[in-house]
């Protein structure tokens, strides 16, 4: 174990909390920027300090083609080559060779010439096969068939040396139904033990274990006591963020997080819209990562607390206030709506802007479910900006009653 | 805008000093404008421009037609104007038509309403009317005035019209000038070199701008055709040309009394992935570190896509301060340049704005200490050795 987690403050079931990892010391609930392939894209790491970026999530998979976690190793590990001081989350490599296809299709049409590569070596993947020994997939480099297991899986992260591993996962979308779901969850739990067993660096990273089990709160449960009985540092709720309806998503977290144990974080994988980290925080989860802020930069959207402001659309030509008047990041504090609608979609400046202003907005978001916590006042002001008319979704108020938090000022029925 | 000569090398090659309003320091020429895209550097963020050696760094260049897709010149004036907009409050900038990245003249269809340029919005004819709307809409420190630049191989009637035309415009221009912003008459001319002197003698005012250059001159007839320019203009207002980018080029520019430079060189550099790594100091080094096997490179630049520089864990250039190479390693932007990640290019374009501004520093110190001509042949001779020296290695 190579970190200590301290919970500050609660609100029923909510918590604020101090994640010391060897790395950095953070503060939860917090919001992981995703850099794929060891950066953010289009921002520098003094940017992302300056902005309050405590944990950035690479890709292993990514990082494992190029320029591979061998190269990574001799240089020092990742925060090394990427010259960042904080924390570093590594996955574990296997949702990319599974899920990739339904990204290829987001991100498909609208490339740029940053994205090329990644759309390029995506749609050479064909789906992976899933056996015991790991998860087989045909290399997109070559063609040739490579093969994943926990032991690679961990031994690749052990090189990129990261202050979080995840645990190779057995993950299957929830949209799916039937006897796959109960296959993945016991493999997932066979496979915790391989990873356990080939974690070379336990002093110097920690590894979490995933909980699936699909939408079935059986499965769920088995999971989860077979994790806590491996006692790891962590732990992970994994297979959502991939196309259930959100009554079925926030009640798989509140089930997960009434179970996990009190004194570890939890992390929400793939989570995601402001929404859904007030929702999962106020339940009890503690960690999120999720590539919606920046991709959603990359198309012209910006995250301001009414929701989205789509800055390429017409209305915004000649509209001179700044995205967020609210909002304290260099973008809003210099630049009009105006000015950025005829950057988006054109330059690269337009990018980086507004991938700027979201992680600042995700990040401030943290910062503000962390220190207002204890008040809970945070999640009304927040419903109530983006919600004015009080149509406050259902799913929503159902969570949110489970969390024990009264939002009846922010509902109009 | 205030504008002194304070050396001279060689007869003609000037050290001045450029006072703006915005700025709050003097800038020392010649001096480099930095290109920009809409007022804010290609990739440089405005909270990363601050890295860059002050105040050499700042004085930026855009063209007004990098908005005419809006916003409206309403809005800019109602925001406040360029400055304003783009959040640059203390730097200087230069507007001119032309930019020699992504707005490049296109005499072919100017006529005599208007000049014609290629942009990434399609070719777009711009008349002085809406010029001067942009102008003052946007308020730049200074200013060119519109013009209708030919290359070199224009005939002698084209050349004649684009003088006839530049000078029209330039009344056009200046009587709807706003209050305030330095105008650069802009001089033309093509290839020849008495439209040259009719044109330089028939603008008289503020500053210069030199238009027809980098279209297609070859380095022999440059010079005299600059000097054409050049004879005839007055001593004490400051020069500014367009298309002189490359290192002996700017050389040229310099030995000829131009002051204020504008460069696509750093720009090109930097989306091809190269990085500049040119010894600037002016004593004989002998060669570091040289990479015979490196793709593309010779000892100005290196090429940070090649194999070489997979596991190179030091900076571009040893001793250099830029944020770059400060914070990160060859092998890093090798791997960015690898998997097309955006980043590449900011580092790379802070590297090398840096580096190119340290060239012009060079400059300036070898025209204070009046040994130009000097540092102009030896730059030139020593690249031209290391070119020979490859081609006999290879």
């Amino acid at each position: 174990m190579a970190l200590r987690f301290e919970v500050l403050g609660r609100f029923n079931r909510a918590r604020a909390a101090q994640l010391t990892l060897p790395h950095f010391a953070c503060q939860t609930p917090l919001f992981m920027p995703v850099g794929t392939q060891g950066t953010i894209k289009g921002l520098t790491t003094d940017q992302l300090e300056e902005i309050g970026c405590q944990i950035i999530l690479g890709n292993t998979y990514h990082l494992a083609l190029r320029p591979t976690s061998e190269l990574i190793d001799e240089l020092g590990g990742l925060h090394k080559f990427m010259n960042w001081p904080r924390a570093l989350l590594t996955d574990s490599g296997g949702f990319q060779m599974v899920s990739c296809i339904t990204n290829l299709y987001v991100a498909g049409i609208f490339y740029t010439q940053w994205h090329f590569a990644y759309i390029f070596q995506v749609s050479l993947l064909h789906l992976a096969d899933i056996t015991e020994k790991g998860v087989t997939f045909q290399s997109p480099v070559d063609g040739k068939p490579m093969l994943l297991t926990p032991e690679e899986s961990i031994q690749i992260q052990n090189r990129i040396g990261a202050d979080i591993i995840m645990a190779l996962d057995d993950v299957v979308r929830t949209t799916i139904t039937g006897p796959r779901i109960e296959e993945a969850m016991y493999r997932t739990l066979r496979w915790v033990d391989r990873c356990i067993a080939a974690h070379k660096r336990p002093h110097e990273q920690n590894l979490f274990g995933i909980v699936q089990g699909g939408l079935d709160p059986v499965l769920r449960d088995i999971c989860v006591r077979g994790l806590v009985d491996r006692n790891l540092p962590g732990y992970a709720i994994g297979g959502l963020a991939g196309g259930e309806d959100k009554d079925s998503f926030w009640r798989v977290v509140a089930q997960c997080t009434a179970a996990l144990p009190e004194d570890k974080p939890r992390y929400v994988m793939g989570v995601g819209y402001p929404l859904d980290i007030v929702v999962c925080s106020a339940l009890g989860a503690d960690m999120y990562d999720c590539v919606y802020p920046t991709r959603t930069a990359r198309f012209g959207t910006a995250l301001v607390p009414e929701g989205v402001l789509k800055l390429k659309h017409n209305a915004m030509v000649n509209d001179t206030r700044p995205i967020d008047p609210t909002c304290a990041c260099m973008v809003c504090k210099n630049y009009t709506r105006a000015y950025i609608h005829c950057l988006v979609t054109k330059d690269a400046m337009g990018s980086q802007l507004l991938s700027y202003h979201n992680l600042y907005y995700m990040l401030q978001l943290s910062r503000n479910l962390h220190s207002s916590i204890v008040e809970g006042r945070f999640v009304c002001d927040f419903l109530q900006k983006m919600f004015p008319k009080g149509d406050v979704p259902e799913w929503v108020c159902n969570a949110m009653d489970v969390a024990g938090i009264d939002i009846s000022s922010c509902c109009s029925s | 805008m205030k504008f002194a000569v304070k050396a001279l090398s060689s007869g003609k090659a000037r050290a001045g000093v450029v006072h703006l309003g915005s700025c709050p320091s003097s800038i020392e020429t010649p001096c480099l404008l930095l290109s920009t895209r809409k007022g804010l550097p290609i990739f440089i963020s405005p909270d990363l421009l601050s890295s860059l050696p002050s105040p050499d760094s700042n004085l930026l260049q855009f063209s007004p037609l990098h908005f005419s897709e809006g916003p409206s010149p309403k809005t800019i004036s109602s925001i406040g104007g360029l400055h304003q907009m783009v959040g640059l409050h203390e730097y200087g900038f230069a507007a001119v038509a032309r930019d020699s990245i992504q707005c490049l003249p296109e005499c072919g269809s100017t006529n005599k309403t208007g000049a014609s340029f290629e942009t990434p919005c399609g070719r777009r004819l711009i008349k002085p009317v809406e010029y001067m709307e942009m102008i003052t809409s946007m308020k730049p420190n200074l200013w060119a005035t519109l013009a209708d630049e030919v290359p070199a191989w224009a005939n002698n009637k084209r050349n004649k019209t684009s003088v006839d035309r530049t000078v029209k415009w330039l009344d056009e221009c200046i009587a709807r000038s706003p209050a305030g912003g330095a105008v650069f008459g802009s001089i033309v001319g093509g290839s020849n070199i008495e439209e040259r002197k009719r044109c330089a003698q028939e603008i008289i005012y503020a500053g210069y701008w030199i238009g027809g250059f980098g279209l297609g001159e070859s380095m022999e007839e440059r010079p005299s055709l600059l000097n054409a320019v050049t004879d005839n203009l007055p001593k004490d207002w400051p020069r500014m040309i367009c298309g002189l980018g490359l290192p002996e080029e700017v050389l040229q520019g310099v030995a000829a009394g131009v002051d204020l430079f504008d460069s696509a060189y750093i720009y090109h550099l930097t989306i091809g992935g190269f990085a500049l790594t040119f010894p600037l100091d002016r004593t004989e080094k002998i060669d570091y570190n040289y990479q015979l096997s490196d793709q593309g490179s010779d000892r100005t630049k290196i090429n940070l896509r090649a194999t070489v520089y997979r596991k190179d864990a030091t900076p571009i250039v040893e001793d250099c301060c830029c944020y770059t190479c400060q914070n990160h390693t060859k092998a890093y932007i090798n791997h960015l340049l690898n998997v097309h990640e955006m980043l590449a290019q900011i580092l790379l374009e802070i590297h090398n704005t840096h580096h190119y501004l340290g060239f012009f520093r060079s400059i300036r110190e070898a025209i204070k200490e009046g040994c130009f001509e000097q540092f102009q042949k030896k730059f030139v001779q020593s690249r031209r050795e290391h070119l020979a020296a490859d081609v006999v290695s290879v």
